[in-house]
């Protein structure tokens, strides 16, 4: 690993600040990705800013409209919360399968959505779910918030400070996972919301998370298993590597809908 | 260099060191505590793991800084004395290793286990242990040793 500066904040302002005044800074959240790719010289930062002790970026809120959690609250928080689990017990699900216990222990779910892999799970519930990603300038919508391959729309410097997730009457992930690497080769969320059912992918593009608007449809007019069982998704554009095939990766994609739909 | 003091078995430990130091290193190299292991390079194996305030995480993937004012708990603090941790005996009773290199990760590992859940089942033993490798014994003698040892540590009574 390079050197660096390490910082350690207690506010939101002063971690901007420290950032800001960096020459090649990065923000610091449970460091699962972050760390590994440092240590194998992948990355060179000037400053890491320590996002460890800001209480503001932790914890979960519920109200009734929705549950808002803090950039900082870890995926062994989430998947651990009473409330998540009563309230939007499918992200609390897709918590429990992140990684292994004790990547779930570290991680974050603001570092796992700034961080975009085309393979993580949030960025499917954000997606199916139509999250806010809550930032120290502004909202952003998950539509328009993952932008490809571990991009997004934050800007230089921006910090994520929380996710607002509104309440689904239903929501599920069914998830395909590496077993080498905890990573979905297929993940799939569904959520029936008010007036409409969304459907999101992850692991199966390079460009990270899209939707399936023919499922979407679909569920929209009839929410069951069988409803997505018959519709095919086309293998063009699907990642292919040593893992899966496009076709098969295809084949999932309806199998792992079909099964979320069913877990809802 | 930067300042970091925190618990390490119970003991105060404060040093200057280099904010880039993992915490594996700090335990290894300038505590001299080398039941820690690296066992891999990508966060993967688990022959890291140790405790901080209370929860399993993997060291080599933390930096020594990020455990500022924290407890640290390694392998070398589970024994008292001679007497082995009940965890650690059932390892040693239900030949729950071979070449030992990832046994310190995996019985730090299925104390946090234990934490949660007292009184495991085989499917949850074997799901937490997803982050922590075994190459040679095949995890069934690991499974038994667990098993065995959450029930030694829940006590006579406990057992049915
Ligand atoms: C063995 C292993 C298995 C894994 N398996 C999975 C899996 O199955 N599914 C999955 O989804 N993920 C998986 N991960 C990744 C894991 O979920 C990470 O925790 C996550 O990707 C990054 O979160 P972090 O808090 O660790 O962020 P860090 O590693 O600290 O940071 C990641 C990036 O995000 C930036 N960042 C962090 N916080 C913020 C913020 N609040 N605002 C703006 N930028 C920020 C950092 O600057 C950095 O660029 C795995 C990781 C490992 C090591
Ligand atoms: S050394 Fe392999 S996970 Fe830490
Ligand atoms: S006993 Fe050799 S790696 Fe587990």
């Amino acid at each position: 690993m390079h050197a660096f500066n390490y910082h350690r904040p207690t506010s939101i302002e002063d971690a901007t600040k420290a950032l800001a005044a960096a020459a090649d800074g990065k923000y610091l959240a449970g460091g699962m990705t972050l760390i590994p790719t440092l240590k194998q010289r992948l990355a060179r930062q000037s400053d890491l800013i320590d996002l460890a002790a800001i209480q503001q970026l932790r914890g979960i809120r519920d109200d009734k409209t929705g549950v808002s959690i803090g950039a900082m609250t870890t995926h062994a928080e989430l998947a651990a919360s009473p409330a998540l689990r009563a309230k939007l017990g499918g992200l609390a699900r897709l918590a429990e399968c992140i990684g292994d216990p004790q990547v779930r222990n570290r991680g974050t779910i603001g570092g796992a959505l700034a961080n975009n892999d085309p393979a993580a799970d949030y960025p499917a519930a954000c997606l199916a779910l139509g999250a806010t990603i809550v930032t120290d300038r502004r909202e952003i919508a998950a539509d328009g918030f993952f932008k490809g391959l571990f991009e997004t729309a934050l800007d230089a410097g921006e910090l994520i400070t929380g996710v607002r997730f509104p309440l689904a009457r239903k929501s599920a992930y069914a998830k395909f996972r590496n077993p080498a690497s905890g990573y979905a080769i297929v993940g799939v969320f569904v959520a029936q919301c008010s007036g409409e059912s969304r459907v999101a992918v992850t692991g199966a593009r390079q460009s990270g998370v899209f939707r399936i608007e023919e499922m979407e449809r679909a569920l929209t007019k009839s929410w069951s298993p069988d409803a997505v069982a018959k519709l095919s998704v086309t293998a063009e554009g699907l990642n292919a590597d040593i893992h899966a095939s496009a076709v098969y990766r295809a084949q999932l994609i309806t199998v792992m809908a079909r099964r979320a739909v069913a877990a809802a | 260099m930067i300042q970091v003091s925190l618990t390490v078995n119970g003991a105060s430990v404060t040093a200057e060191i280099e904010p880039r130091m993992l915490l594996v290193q700090f335990l290894r190299e300038q505590l001299r505590l080398t039941g820690t292991h690296v066992g891999c390079d990508t966060s993967q194996c688990g022959a890291c793991v140790v405790h901080v305030d209370g929860v399993s995480v993997k060291s080599c993937t933390m930096l020594a800084v990020q455990a500022q004012g924290a407890a640290v708990a390694t392998i070398e603090g589970l024994a008292a004395g001679e007497t082995l941790h009940p965890m650690q005996a059932a390892f040693r009773a239900h030949h729950g290793l071979q070449c030992g290199y990832c046994t310190p990760g995996m019985v730090m590992s299925a104390l946090d286990l234990v934490r949660h859940n007292p009184d495991p089942s085989e499917r949850a033993i074997r799901d937490w242990l997803d982050g922590n490798l075994c190459r040679c014994t095949g995890y069934q003698n690991i499974v038994k040793a667990i098993a065995a040892g959450a029930q030694a540590m829940r006590g006579p009574a406990a057992s049915s």
